[in-house]
């Protein structure tokens, strides 16, 4: 084989390994990404019953509910509107009334937002980010939310809110 | 006064880069001996005025000084010791200090055993690295100085987020970061070799022990990181797909193909323009991790300590050095000479191969990471992209580089013969279809996919042994000659064998991990039992106990099995009253390479507990993959060949681009 055949085959053969993985990634966007929602956005687009997605908003102080055998129930408010979920199993450490919480799942036919997953990837002065902007974005955002009781010399440029 | 002594070090220890990033510059230029010769001298400085910067920062967090800023922030007067002093990195402005100690360190090491390099390629290095350390010098002052004082000290301080009170904690930034700034060296030797407009087997020679570093505390660094996750967060997941994990994934994925096309380069003399690309894209994405961690575009559940404003500024140094150096790169690169003609079937070949594999699965990463973020800024629709991506891309990309990997060592170089390697793997075909075969008939109609995928881990692993027995002859010959031939064998050689059956010993604990794991979720009360995959676990009882800085409740669980007791477990639940947050503490019980898994949730009025209990069979595999292919790294490093280096190079060089 000459140079230039020897380059062709590797060009060849890189280009079938990338038109592949190009498939596969598209395929799999297509099919495995999860959208994220606030209770309004819910009751606007009208998601219908079993499409998953993410929610994502305040849990409403005074819903939590715990049934049998670890079933659990509260609402996620995001100021306008409010979605009830149902879940079951063990709630993350961080998950308290009031505070920011997403879950992933999708809704029943009765309108229930039946959650497989629930992240409260944050601690006491952090906000998930799309709850975050979804929440500032509908004007429903407290300037005070988590912040710091500190006397800090250090600049702390909207601290609470994207940290 | 240990504050202002330290930021003033870290003042000066920018002045010094700055120096050091242009005099020797000028010095190659001016072909003035005694101008090169700064960059060593300075470098050394450098290292040691970073270090006392980040021993004034340790000092300050040790002795709980909370008029400092970031001590209060991160520090309370009742935390033990160790976590005072791991603490420092648990954040922000404290970790980019790592960064650029590291930094400096390996800077330092060039300067202090780079002896035998050529001058000129020596300053350009240390040059180089000084651009990168004067831009995170400057960042650090500008941005994030963890050093500010407090106008009105309190008393007490903020303590460290809980979860970051771990052993683990201490161990795992400073690696995955030696991993990180350590392919600042790799890159740093690139950019020389093209501003010099010179490259050949010897800048591979000494580029690929670096690399090698680099590599291995990057592959320990993200082990060790999915352990925390595993023990520490309490779900008993040891991967995530989070966009911080796959920060650190694709620098490994670019950092092992760099390895592997360095090797091409070091004994064939090709791939030289490539592995130059690879070299620049490999430390390009530890810029990226870094951004991404710091600048906090990404939520996740390592964001631990991000702020906007400083993102714009790693951007900015992102966007200089990563184009930057790629502009150079397609300038200069045409310039350079192509190397060694090969095969399509050879062991360059092969090693072409997984390149393409390594780096195409790095793509999918990459796009699967800044995809959501890209569809952000464009449409404003947030989406995630989890594990179910993740498992369709990457998976199918790394079954074909597995099946290559034990072909690879086989093939001869320049032109090997796949029939011959084929029929040296027979053993290996044959072990992996004996095990899918017990596997089928074991499991009988249950996962389909994972039988297959132990089938193939074997593969890699008998293909292995495979290989060292053809090179020692064994069962051909007496095996006295056989042994004394495999003393005989290059360290490298071991160190491949090593690392190439570690990821199949990985790829084994993952199958069994996710397919065979058996779990409780519920609640139970003191005296009630627990089975899971043949355990008995009896809830004793519940206990209060105060810690140095938290309290914690202690659930005490009975194992035994088959009637006979085995041990006791005590998970906890553990509550930090300063910053009024909780952790799980989980409780493990090793069985061999399995594992036990409780971790608790919340109590409820009428004394019950939620616990998760979960039997995770031959999980260790998981971390025991990656610890082998690290001491495989370690092998080939104390390989004779990379110790006793690349002598005289220079002239050497020149006669045989002359020759070409």
């Amino acid at each position: 084989m000459t140079r230039k055949q020897r380059r062709l085959t590797l060009i060849c053969g890189a280009l079938a390994v990338l038109a592949i993985a190009a498939g596969l990634v598209l395929n799999a966007l297509r099919d495995s990404i999860v959208f994220f929602s606030t209770p309004s956005m819910v009751a606007e687009k009208h998601i219908g019953p079993g499409k998953r997605f993410r929610l994502g908003g305040l849990v409403q102080p005074g819903s939590l509910e715990r049934g049998d055998n670890l079933a659990v129930s509260f609402s996620v408010a995001d100021g306008t509107a409010t979605l009830p979920v149902a879940y079951k199993g063990i709630l993350p450490d961080l998950f308290r009334e009031g505070q920011g919480v997403v879950a992933e799942g999708s809704l029943d036919a009765s309108g229930v937002f039946r959650a497989d997953t629930v992240l409260a990837k944050h601690d006491e002065t952090y906000m998930p980010k799309d709850v975050a902007d979804a929440l500032k974005k509908q004007g429903h955002w407290k300037d005070d939310y988590g912040a710091k009781p500190s006397a800090s010399a250090a600049p702390q440029p909207a601290q609470g809110a994207m940290r | 006064m240990i504050a202002e002594s330290g930021h003033y070090a870290l003042v000066l220890a920018l002045a010094l880069a700055l120096i050091q990033s242009t005099v020797p510059l000028i010095g190659a230029r001016w072909r003035d001996v005694a101008l090169m010769n700064v960059a060593r001298s300075t470098a050394l400085m450098q290292l040691l005025f970073v270090a006392a910067s980040f021993v004034a920062l340790v000092m300050l967090h040790v002795t709980s000084d909370f008029s400092v800023a970031n001590v209060y922030e991160n520090s309370h007067s009742l935390k033990p010791l160790i976590y005072k002093i791991t603490g420092v990195w648990g954040n922000h402005e404290g970790s980019m200090l790592l960064w650029v100690s590291i930094l400096a360190l390996f800077g330092g090491l060039v300067a202090a055993f780079g002896n035998n390099l050529p001058l000129s390629l020596r300053a350009h290095v240390l040059a180089v690295q000084a651009w990168i350390a004067s831009a995170f010098y400057l960042f650090i002052l500008i941005t994030s100085n963890p050093f500010l004082r407090i106008v009105n000290p309190p008393i007490e301080g903020r303590d460290l987020n809980p979860v970051l009170q771990d052993i683990g904690l201490a161990v795992h930034p400073p690696m995955l970061y030696l991993g990180y700034v350590g392919f600042s060296i790799s890159f740093s030797f690139a950019v020389a070799a093209l501003i010099e407009g010179r490259i050949d087997a010897a800048w591979a020679r000494w580029v690929r022990p670096w690399t090698l570093v680099a590599w291995i505390f990057l592959t320990l660094g993200i082990a060790m990181g999915s352990y925390w996750a595993y023990y520490e967060l309490g779900w008993g997941g040891w991967w995530f797909w989070d966009p911080v994990e796959n920060a650190s994934l694709m620098p490994w994925l670019a950092g092992t193909a760099l390895l592997h096309s360095a090797l091409v380069m070091e004994k064939r003399n090709a791939l030289k323009v490539w592995t130059i690309l690879l070299s620049i894209l490999t430390f390009s994405l530890s810029l990226l991790g870094t951004f991404l961690v710091r600048s906090g575009v990404l939520t996740s559940v390592h964001a631990f300590a991000t702020d906007p404003t400083r993102g714009v500024f790693i951007l900015l140094i992102l966007c200089v050095f990563i184009g930057g150096s790629l502009s150079l790169y397609a300038w200069r690169a045409p310039a350079l000479k192509r190397g060694g003609l090969f095969a399509p079937i050879s062991r360059e070949g092969a090693l072409v191969l997984n390149n393409l594999f390594l780096t195409t699965a790095c793509a999918t990463v990459f796009i699967g990471t800044l995809y959501p973020l890209a569809l952000e800024v464009l449409t404003g629709d947030k989406i995630s992209v989890g594990a179910p991506f993740f498992n369709l891309t990457f998976a199918p990309l790394f079954v074909p580089l597995m099946i290559a990997v034990p072909f690879g060592p086989l093939l001869a170089w320049k032109r090997g013969d796949l029939l011959g390697a084929a029929q040296r793997l027979t053993a290996a075909g044959l072990a992996s279809l004996v095990a899918i075969a017990l596997l089928w008939a074991w499991t009988r109609g249950g996962a389909t996919l994972a039988p297959l995928a132990i089938g193939l881990a074997v593969f890699v692993i008998v293909g292995v042994l495979c290989d060292l027995a053809e090179r020692t002859a064994l069962l051909r010959i007496p095996l006295s000659i056989s042994l004394r031939r495999a003393r005989g064998l290059p360290r490298a050689v071991w160190g491949t064998a090593f690392a190439h059956a570690g990821l199949g010993v990985a790829l084994i604990g993952i199958v069994c991990e996710t397919t065979w794991n058996s779990e409780y979720i519920g609640a139970i009360k003191p005296g009630d039992l627990a089975n899971v995959a043949g355990y008995q676990l009896k809830l004793d009882g519940l206990t209060q106990r105060q810690g140095p800085n938290f309290r914690e409740m202690v659930a005490k669980f009975t194992v035994s099995r088959d009637g006979e007791k085995l041990s006791v477990m005590t998970p906890s639940k553990r509550n930090f009253t300063t910053r009024g947050s909780s952790t799980t503490e989980a409780a493990l019980l090793t069985r061999g390479a399995s594992q036990l898994y409780i971790s608790l949730g919340d109590g409820s009025a009428d004394g019950a507990i939620a616990v998760r209990i979960y039997h995770k069979p031959l999980v260790l595999l998981i971390w025991w993959g990656p610890v082998l292919m690290a001491f495989g790294g370690v092998l080939s490093l104390s390989d004779r060949r990379l110790r006793v280096g690349a002598p005289k190079p220079a002239r050497a060089t020149r006669t045989l681009q002359a020759a070409e």
